[in-house]
């Protein structure tokens, strides 16, 4: 198995920026990135995107630019389309590129894996036509696709605001913004009003896309606080009721309904090694443990980004500098005054860009009743595992989530989890009167992602026929 | 005043190890008259016992072990009227596939040793009869070995069952609470220490080690010579595919196991070691492991191909140096029992281990032979008096 001496899990902002500091000190690193391009999901597409025009997509998408070119122009040897399926504590890498499974070993890990959308579990979810509004937000980077009309989005959060507003000037019609900020939200986040007047940059730009949602005369319900996706055999309409009109179900027909109730770190990986992970109230989320460095609290494993802790794209490029520095001293590539001496400004300004979060983290902090959903509602959706279900198992005397799956399987299909693992905890939680550190989460196992059968067995390490580790190969 | 009657009459005993083996032997001793306590450092069914791969078999086991596997069986057949619940038994029939004729050889003369041995569970099946109980296998297969009436069950669903059987006979379960010192008790008893604040000691009359990957540990503690190790055995499922296979596969000259469960997900294993880290609590897969296991698999079945994993992991599972368990009465300690060393193949043995347990524990001889499972097989000191005991 071949030793490399630093690898970059992820090609976002943080691991883009990790990549462009190792290189620019002379330390070759090996980019990991599961998608075809550079960019991560915020950057998404950004050098092929079909919507050239700067306006459409806005220019903090385009801020991206300097960083994919950095990429490409650094000695940084960036390998797109490999998927990393397995990890473990020695640093043992399983990459599937196209159909070959390989396994390397790096001395250095920088897990730059960013966020996922947090799983926003409501009657008629898993209809089609019911996506994410992060996910439709890729299909319009990356293809300029703009979903049939009439569109619905429901939910909380900056990112919602955004989507409805590209796909406006994409062309697409959007019949309602649903919003379920709960009330009390608006009076929780002026506590924390000094940190976004500092923020400002962050109000400005979310006053900006309000307006011109309003300007294009958009039907925007606040207060919502019950939602279902109609339909049968696909979406037809959404349902809902406001805090003001508790008592009626108000209806519109749509065909695409798109959900967001803010981004979690995916945890896939730091779980799967085994890190500690403490529960942000703040954030509702887990988040892996890492100092101001980003380094973990796994021998040799180090974390930028929004997979430590949500803080924007701004936030997570300062941290890949961080972890990449950390990881060129713990190499012995750069010293410990270096260290202070180039961490320090980076410190300042990533400071500077948190200081809003405990405002925007309030501000659009989902309300209880959407995280642990009624009992009819399907929480697990590879297994089919209704909340209901969730409930009566922890009433059999089930704890924690580990437990759950060995009773239901609830989280033991394809999506490993992802989609269900934050509900069963608080749900749990709740159910036995526990924190979530008492009741936990799922014990990740790899694949991180499904793999063939046949890619895996390509793996045979030591088997002859086995593919080597490509020394020479290099992708830019 | 019952129970504090109870309390003077009854023996008690302790068991260490909350999984199959300490549920079965827990339930047995508690409906026998014993006050029962099961001390688990974690949860039931944490490792081996809870994620195993669930193979219910009588085929193709050592000498020793089947006259254990055959009572074994007999018990899964009425698992459901014995402790609530079948575990998910079903009797699929275990088959033993032969790549090559010299494959096949072997599987003959095993047939005839377990025949020779008064057993008449395995018969031989030719090609024509293979392929007309397991369509989907790769052409190249000659024959196989097969076990009808064995099958496959669901581990932790089992174990719950056990548990649960104990509980209602008066078991009391700690989980979460780990041994920190074994001592003797004046009396001839037992003191356990832990490192539980409300439980800081645990008197009783016998000791039960059923430790699985920890029973080694425990050994060491009580001055027990053994040789056995800790092992994380890997498992790989599959997403789900349409139904293509009955009886579980194995094979006569690879490490494997394969099956298809009832959702229709495919599991293979076979008793491939993954990693232990140094706390010993955490198993990991490895990956060079998986793919040969996956390997073998794809030579046996190479239509699923493109089949999509969605999951690996590794149980920990106490794998002894000679692969069959250690059950019976400890030689250097009155009143310890020992029942652990399944070696990967104890799930199907559960039904059975606890009644042995209770015999040795009421202080009869077992009905089923244990000899070989003796723990002083390990050590060489007392060759000579094991000698003399067991002849």
């Amino acid at each position: 198995m071949k030793t490399i001496p630093l690898a970059i899990i992820g090609a976002g902002p943080a691991g883009m920026a990790a990549a462009r500091t190792a290189a620019r000190h002379g330390l070759r690193p090996v980019v990991f990135d599961e998608q075809p391009a550079p960019g991560g999901q915020i950057y998404r597409a950004l050098e092929s995107t079909p919507l050239r025009d700067p306006e459409l997509l806005g220019q903090d998408y385009w801020h991206g630019r300097s960083l994919i070119e950095a990429l490409r122009r650094e000695p940084v040897d960036y390998r797109p389309g490999h998927m990393v399926w397995q990890l473990t504590r020695a640093g043992e890498i399983g990459v599937l590129a196209g159909d070959t499974a390989a396994l390397i070993r790096a001395e250095r890990v920088v897990l730059a894996t960013g966020a996922q959308e947090r799983p926003f579990p409501v009657p008629g979810w898993t209809l089609p036509g019911v996506m994410g509004a992060g996910a439709a937000q890729v299909l319009l980077k990356t293809s300029g696709v703009v979903a049939r009309a009439p569109m619905i989005l429901a939910g909380s959060g900056p990112l919602l605001y955004l989507v409805a507003v590209q796909y406006l000037r994409a062309g697409a019609s959007v019949a309602a913004i649903l919003e379920t900020t709960p009330q009390e939200n608006r009076r929780l986040a002026l506590a924390h009003i000094g940190g976004a007047i500092r923020g400002w940059r962050y109000l400005r730009k979310g006053a900006g896309l309000l307006r011109e949602l309003k300007r294009a005369g958009v039907r925007h319900e606040r207060h919502v606080v019950a939602l279902r996706a109609e339909g049968e055999e696909a979406l037809t309409g959404v349902g809902w009721r406001t805090a003001e009109r508790p008592d009626d179900w108000q209806h519109c027909e749509a065909t695409t309904l798109l959900l967001h109730h803010g981004v979690v770190p995916n945890v896939q990986m730091t779980r799967a090694l085994g890190g500690e992970h403490d529960w942000s109230e703040q954030q509702l989320c887990w988040r892996p443990r890492r100092d101001a460095f980003g380094r973990s609290d796994i021998e040799n494993f180090f974390i930028a980004g929004d997979g430590g802790g949500i803080g924007g794209a701004r936030a997570a490029q300062l941290q890949g500098e961080l972890a990449a520095l950390a990881a060129l001293e713990s190499l012995g590539h750069i010293d410990g005054p270096t260290l202070a001496r180039e961490a320090a400004p980076v410190r300042r300004k990533l400071d500077a860009e948190l200081v809003v979060r405990p405002f925007l983290d309030a501000l659009y902090r989902p309300g209880d009743s959407w995280r642990r959903p009624d009992d009819e509602v399907v929480v697990c959706r590879c297994e089919e595992i209704s909340a209901g279900e969730i409930r009566r198992v922890a009433r059999l005397g089930c704890a924690g989530p580990n437990q759950m799956k060995s009773f239901t399987r609830c989280g033991m299909g394809p999506c490993q989890g992802r989609l269900c693992g934050l509900t069963v905890s608080e749900i749990l939680a709740a159910e036995n009167g526990q924190s979530l550190e008492q009741t936990g989460y799922y014990r990740l196992r790899p694949p991180f992602k499904p793999i063939t059968l046949g890619q895996l067995a390509s793996a045979a390490g030591d088997a002859p026929g086995a593919p080597a580790w490509n020394e020479t190969e290099t992708a830019s | 005043m019952e129970r504090d009657r109870d309390r003077f009459v009854k023996p008690t005993a302790l068991v260490i190890g909350g999984g199959l083996h300490g549920a079965s032997a827990a339930t047995q001793l508690a409906r026998s008259g014993f006050r029962v306590t099961v001390v688990e450092k974690n949860y039931a069914g944490r490792h081996a016992s809870g994620v195993n791969a669930g193979g219910v078999r009588r085929l193709g086991r050592h000498p020793a072990e089947i006259p254990l596997a055959v009572a074994a069986l007999e018990r899964w057949q009425r698992l459901e009227a014995l402790i609530g619940d079948d575990g998910g038994f079903h009797p699929c029939g275990q088959i033993k596939v032969a790549e090559n004729d010299e494959n096949m050889a072997r599987l003959v003369s095993r047939a005839a040793e377990v025949r020779e041995l008064g057993f008449d569970h395995e018969i031989t099946l030719s090609r024509d009869e293979l392929r007309r109980r397991v369509p989907a296998v790769a052409p190249h297969c000659v024959g196989a070995l097969a076990c009808d009436g064995d099958g496959a069950a669901n581990p932790y669903r089992t174990l719950t069952a056990w548990r649960r059987q104990s509980q209602r006979e008066g078991a009391i379960w700690r989980e979460g609470v780990r041994v920190t010192r074994v001592d003797r008790a004046p009396g001839g008893g037992w003191r356990l220490s832990t490192d539980h604040p409300d439980l800081p000691g645990l008197d009783a009359d016998w000791l039960i080690n059923c430790a699985g990957g920890w029973a080694g540990e425990l050994c060491g503690a009580l001055d027990e010579c053994v040789a056995m190790q800790a092992q994380a055995l890997m498992l790989t499922i599959t997403e789900r595919v349409t139904p293509f296979l009955g009886p579980v596969i194995g094979s006569a000259s690879r490490a494997l196991s394969f099956k298809q469960m009832d959702n229709g997900s495919v599991m293979i294993g076979g008793g491939i070691a993954g990693c232990i880290d140094t706390g010993g609590e955490r198993a990991d897969v490895r990956l060079a492991g998986l793919a040969e296991n996956v390997q073998t698999a794809l030579g046996l079945f190479p239509f699923m191909r493109d089949v999509r994993v969605v999951r690996t992991w590794a149980g920990i599972e106490g794998v002894t140096g000679d692969g069959i368990p250690v059950l019976g009465l400890s030689w250097r300690h009155p009143r310890l029992i020992h029942s652990f060393g399944y070696s990967a193949h104890g799930f199907q043995l559960s039904a059975i281990t606890g009644e042995i347990v209770r015999d040795l524990a009421l202080e009869r001889e077992p009905a089923l032979p244990i000899a070989p499972f003796d723990i002083r097989r390990f050590d060489s000191s007392s060759a000579a008096a094991r000698a003399s005991h067991t002849h």
